[in-house]
C-alpha cells in the first residue's frame, strides 16, 4: 500500500516516531505493548475500588459481578487502553509539570501499516483509521443483518431463540448508527475538511487522535455484549425504558458503548467547529466554503448540542439499574415517557447528523462530475441551517402513538412536514445542477445520483410518517423499517460510498477499478430496492417490526426480501475486493482526476505531509465550472497574478 | 429548451407517474377497513399518495431525462453552462412544496380531530397489557374480564390503556388505530367498528422475549349478540 510519506523522501525533517527503546523499557513506550499491561492494571484498579467500597459499606454481595464489569471492564479498562497507547501522554506530562516533548511532528504521517495502529495526530492518517474501523463495523453489522434475514426467511422460529434474535437486530442497528454511519462521515471529513480549508491539520490534532481511539472501544463493547451471560442488549437501539432497565447484563454494554461513541462524536465535532471557524485559508469567507464544509459545520453543531442528551438517557437507564434510582419506575414516581422525550431529542437530530454530511458529499460529487456550478449555492447552505434549526423541533413525531400530551402531535406534525421544504430545495437544486451538465458517470457520480433518487423515495415515505393519522397506522411496522433504510442506506450509505470512491485517489494515491466500482453500484442499487421496497407493503398490510415470527400471510414476501438481502450483502464483497486490490496495485492517481476546483485536489495524491507547502490564497467560489478563467484558489508561485485578483474580489 | 425536449420530458414524467400509480394501485396496500376511523385514515393515505406520485413523477422525469441526454464520454473535457441559480425557480420549489405539505397537515389535523372525538354513548373498555398477554375489562358490565376483545358494530368504543410492566402497543391493522400502553399513562383510543368480523390485535412495541407472540383477537359483533355475551356472568 502506498503511504502518505513516500512522496516526502526529501523532506528535511525525519518524520515518524523515534524508534522504540530496546529491552524492558519498551514496556513503557506508548503503544499496544504498554496497553497490553495497562488494560489489566486499570481493570484491577477499577474492580478493587468496587470491592473495597462494597466491603467498607458492607454491601452484600461484596463481589458483585455486574458492578465489577461496569466499573472495571467498561470504564477503567478502556481508560487504561487509551493511556497505554499514549493518547494522554502529552496532557499528563503537561499537567504534572514535566517537560513536554516539543512538537517535532513525529506524530504525523504513516510509514508502514504499524503507524495506523498507534496514536497518530495526522488528520489524514486519522481519517484512514476512521474509515478502516467503520468499514469493519459495517461488515459486522451487515453480517448481523444477514442473520436477521435468515431467521425471517420463513414464519416460525428457525435458527435463534427470541432473546438472541432481539439482540441481533439491536446490535445491528447500534453498530450501523454509532460505529458506521456517524463515524464514517467523521472519517471522510477528517481527511477532506482540513484540505478543503487550506489548513495543515485539524485545530486540535491530539484531541483528534483521542476521538478516533474512543471508537474501537465503543464498537468492541457493543459486539462483545454477545459474549456475556444473558446475551447481547436486546431492547432495540432505541432501548426504551422500562424494558431496557430490566434486561440482562448486555444492556450496560450498550449504555456504556454509547457513552464512548458519543464522546468521540462530541470531541470530533468541537474540533471541526474550531477548525472551520479559525483555520480557513485567507480569502475563504463562509460564502466561499465548499458545501461539504458547510455540511460538516452544521452537523457538528447538531452533534455538540444533541449528543449529550442520548448520553444522559443511557446514564439514566443504567443508574436505574445499578444505583436503583427511579427515573423510569412508575411505582416510585418515575416517568417512562421521559426517556423517549430525551432519547428522541437526540435521536431525531441524529438522523440529520447521519444525513447532512452526505448532502455535502453529494454536492461536491454532483457539481464536479456535472461540470457545472452547484445550483443556488447560498440557498443550499441556508437550507442546511434550516434543517439544523427545524431538526430540534420535530422529535415528538417518533411518539405520535406513545401516549404523550395529545396536543403536541399537530405542532410536531407541522414542523416535521416543514422539514420537507429545505430538503426539497436540496433535491431540486441537485437536479438543476445536473440539468444541461456534462455528466461523467464515473462510480462516485453513480452513487451520488443513485442517492438523490433513493433519498427522494425515503423523503416521500417520510411524508406518510409525518402525517399523524397515517403514522398511527404505520408506526412500529415494517413501513418504518423500509423508510429508515431508504434514508440511511439509500441516503447515508450511498453518499459514503460516493465519498469513498470520489476521494479514493486522493487518500491512497491510486485509482480504484472503475468497472468493479460500477458493478458494485448496480448490484447494491438493485439489491437494495428489491430488499427494502417490499417492506413498505408488508408494513402497511400489518406486519410489525422487531418480531422474530410473523403471520403466515407475509411468508412469501419475507422469503423474497431475505433472498434479495443476501444478494445485497454479497455486493459488499465486490467493494472490499476493489478497495484492497486497488490500494495495493491500482494505477497511480493524478493529483486531480476529477478536474475539481476545491482545494484538496490542488495538492498531490496523496497530499504532502502538511498538506500545503504554501498557504493557499482563496480568490473565488469553489464551484465555478464553466466560468472562463475562474479560480477557487491560487497556490504556488502565482503571486503576481494573485494580487490583482485578491483586490478585485 | 426546445419544444421536442419538453415533450420528451413530459412523456417520461407521465410514464413514471403511470408506473408509480400501478405500484400504488395493484397490490392491496391496506388491509380491510373495519372502522369509521380507518375510512378517514385511508383517505389521508391516498391523498398523500396522490401528492407523492405527482412529486415523484417530476423528479423521475428530470433525473431520467438528464441521465439520458446529458451524459458524456469520460474523456470529454468540456464544461457545462455556468448557471449559478435562478431566483424564480428557487422561489417556486420552496413555495410549492410548502403549499403541498401545508395541505397534508390540514387534512391530517382534521382527520385526527375527528378520530379523537368519541361518539355518543360510547362503550368503555379497559385494555390491560402485560408480558405477553392482552386482557380486556368492561367496567359497564360488572368489570367483566375477557381475553378476547369483543365489541359491538357501529358503536363508538373508548379503550383506556393500562400496562402492568413495560411499554406495549395496541394495534388492530383493520381499524388503523394504534396506541402505546405506557406504565402509569392511561391514554385513550377511539374506535367505531363498522364491519362484523374477527381481526388480530398485535403488540407493536418491543416488550421483551415474547413480543412477537403477544397477539390477541378483536371480534366485532352484532349489538344484540354483544349484549347477550356481555350480560353473561361468566366468560
Amino acid at each position: 500500500m502506498s503511504t502518505i510519506a513516500e512522496h516526502h523522501d526529501a523532506a528535511p525533517v525525519r518524520h515518524g516516531p523515534p524508534p522504540p527503546p530496546r529491552g524492558w523499557r519498551r514496556l513503557l513506550y506508548p503503544g499496544m505493548l504498554r496497553a497490553a499491561w495497562m488494560v489489566p492494571l486499570f481493570f484491577g484498579i477499577g474492580s478493587a475500588i468496587v470491592v473495597l467500597c462494597r466491603w467498607w459499606g458492607n454491601y452484600q454481595p461484596i463481589w458483585f459481578g455486574e458492578i465489577i464489569v461496569l466499573i472495571g471492564a467498561l470504564i477503567a479498562a478502556p481508560i487504561g487502553f487509551l493511556a497505554g497507547i499514549g493518547a494522554f501522554d502529552y496532557w499528563v506530562r503537561y499537567a504534572i509539570g514535566s517537560p513536554t516533548k516539543p512538537e517535532d511532528h513525529s506524530g504525523h504521517g504513516a510509514y508502514s501499516w504499524r503507524d495506523y495502529f498507534r496514536v497518530n495526530t495526522d488528520h489524514k492518517v486519522i481519517g484512514m483509521q476512521y474509515l478502516a474501523t467503520t468499514i469493519f463495523f459495517f461488515l459486522a453489522g451487515g453480517l448481523l443483518a444477514m442473520l436477521v434475514r435468515a431467521e425471517l426467511a420463513k414464519p416460525g422460529m428457525q435458527f435463534f431463540d427470541n432473546q438472541t434474535y432481539n439482540g441481533l437486530f439491536s446490535v445491528h442497528a447500534s453498530l450501523m448508527i454509532f460505529l458506521f454511519v456517524i463515524p464514517a462521515f467523521a472519517g471522510l471529513a477528517n481527511f477532506v475538511v482540513p484540505l478543503m480549508l487550506g489548513a495543515p491539520d485539524m485545530a486540535f490534532p491530539r484531541l483528534n487522535a483521542l476521538s478516533y481511539w474512543l471508537l474501537p472501544i465503543a464498537g468492541i463493547m457493543m459486539l462483545s455484549s454477545f459474549l456475556v451471560p444473558g446475551g447481547a442488549f436486546a431492547s432495540g437501539w432505541t432501548g426504551y425504558a422500562p424494558l431496557s432497565v430490566h434486561q440482562p447484563l448486555g444492556t450496560i454494554f450498550f449504555n456504556m458503548g454509547v457513552q464512548w461513541a458519543g464522546a468521540s462524536s462530541i470531541m470530533t465535532a468541537l474540533n471541526f467547529l474550531v477548525t472551520i471557524i479559525t483555520m480557513r485559508a485567507p480569502g475563504m469567507t463562509f460564502w466561499r466554503m465548499p458545501l461539504l464544509v458547510w455540511a460538516n459545520f452544521t452537523t457538528s453543531l447538531l452533534v455538540v448540542i444533541a449528543t449529550p442528551f442520548i448520553a444522559g438517557s443511557q446514564f439514566f437507564v443504567m443508574f436505574d439499574r445499578v444505583m436503583h434510582t427511579h427515573f423510569f419506575d412508575v411505582g416510585a414516581g418515575g416517568y417512562p415517557l421521559g426517556y423517549q422525550h430525551i432519547f428522541w431529542f437526540y435521536s431525531h437530530p441524529a438522523v440529520y447528523i447521519m444525513m447532512l454530511p452526505g448532502f455535502g458529499i453529494a454536492s461536491e460529487v454532483i457539481s464536479a462530475l456535472s461540470r457545472k456550478p452547484i445550483f443556488g449555492y447560498r440557498l443550499m447552505a441556508l437550507s442546511l441551517m434550516a434543517i439544523l434549526v427545524l431538526g430540534f423541533s420535530v422529535w415528538a413525531h417518533h411518539m405520535f402513538v406513545s401516549g404523550m400530551a395529545p396536543w403536541l402531535r399537530v405542532p410536531m406534525m407541522i414542523t416535521t412536514l416543514m422539514i420537507a421544504v429545505p430538503t426539497g430545495i436540496k433535491v431540486f437544486s441537485w437536479l438543476a445542477t445536473i440539468w444541461e451538465g456534462k455528466l461523467n458517470f464515473a462510480t462516485p457520480m453513480l452513487w451520488a445520483v443513485g442517492f438523490v433518487s433513493m433519498f427522494v423515495i425515503g423523503g416521500l415515505s417520510g411524508i406518510y410518517l409525518g402525517a399523524v393519522p397515517i403514522d398511527i397506522h404505520t408506526s412500529d411496522t415494517y413501513f418504518v423499517v423500509a423508510h429508515i433504510h431508504y434514508v440511511l442506506f439509500g441516503g447515508s450509505l450511498f453518499t459514503i460510498f460516493a465519498g469513498i470512491y470520489y476521494w479514493f485517489p486522493k487518500m491512497t494515491g491510486r485509482q480504484y477499478n472503475e468497472k468493479l466500482g460500477k458493478l458494485h453500484f448496480w448490484l447494491t442499487f438493485v439489491g437494495f430496492n428489491l430488499t427494502f421496497f417490499p417492506m413498505h407493503l408488508i408494513g402497511t398490510q400489518g406486519m410489525p417490526r422487531r418480531v422474530s415470527d410473523y403471520a403466515p400471510q407475509f411468508g412469501n414476501w419475507n422469503l423474497f426480501i431475505s433472498v434479495a438481502s443476501f444478494a445485497l450483502g454479497a455486493s459488499t464483497i465486490v467493494f472490499l475486493y476493489n478497495m484492497v486490490t486497488s490500494m495495493r496495485r491500482g494505477a497511480p492517481a493524478e493529483a486531480n482526476p476529477w478536474r475539481a476546483l476545491t482545494l484538496e485536489w490542488q495538492v498531490s495524491s496523496p497530499p504532502p505531509i502538511f498538506n500545503f507547502d504554501e498557504i493557499p490564497q482563496v480568490v473565488g467560489n469553489p464551484y465555478e465550472y464553466g466560468v472562463p478563467d475562474a479560480r477557487h484558489a491560487v497556490l504556488n508561485g502565482d503571486r503576481a497574478a494573485t494580487d490583482t485578483e485578491v483586490r478585485s474580489h | 429548451m426546445r419544444r421536442g425536449s419538453i415533450v420528451q420530458l413530459i412523456v417520461i414524467g407521465v410514464l413514471a407517474g403511470a408506473v408509480a400509480s400501478a405500484v400504488a394501485l395493484i397490490p392491496d396496500w391496506l388491509p380491510t377497513s373495519a372502522s369509521r376511523e380507518a375510512g378517514r385514515i385511508d383517505f389521508v393515505f391516498w391523498f398523500v399518495t396522490a401528492i407523492c406520485i405527482f412529486v415523484f413523477s417530476i423528479v423521475a422525469a428530470v433525473t431520467i431525462y438528464s441521465v439520458w441526454k446529458f451524459r458524456v464520454k469520460p474523456d470529454d473535457d468540456s464544461d457545462g453552462p455556468p448557471i449559478h441559480g435562478h431566483t424564480g425557480l428557487e422561489i417556486l420549489w420552496t413555495a410549492v412544496p410548502a403549499l403541498l405539505v401545508t395541505s397534508i397537515a390540514i387534512v391530517s389535523a382534521i382527520v385526527l380531530a375527528k378520530d379523537d372525538a368519541a361518539g355518543a354513548n360510547p362503550l368503555r373498555v379497559n385494555v390491560y397489557a402485560q408480558q405477553f398477554f392482552w386482557s380486556y375489562g368492561y367496567p359497564g358490565y360488572g368489570n367483566k374480564i375477557s381475553s378476547v376483545l369483543r365489541v359491538p358494530v357501529n358503536r363508538s368504543v373508548v379503550l383506556t390503556m393500562h400496562s402492568r410492566d413495560v411499554i406495549h402497543s395496541f394495534w388492530v391493522p383493520e381499524f388503523r388505530q394504534k396506541q402505546d400502553l405506557v406504565p402509569g399513562v392511561h391514554a385513550t383510543l377511539h374506535i367505531t367498528p363498522n364491519k362484523v368480523g374477527t381481526y388480530p390485535v398485535i403488540c407493536t412495541e418491543l416488550c421483551g422475549l415474547g413480543h412477537a407472540l403477544m397477539r390477541s383477537r378483536v371480534v366485532v359483533m352484532e349489538p344484540a349478540a354483544f349484549e347477550q355475551w356481555a350480560e353473561k356472568k361468566t366468560k
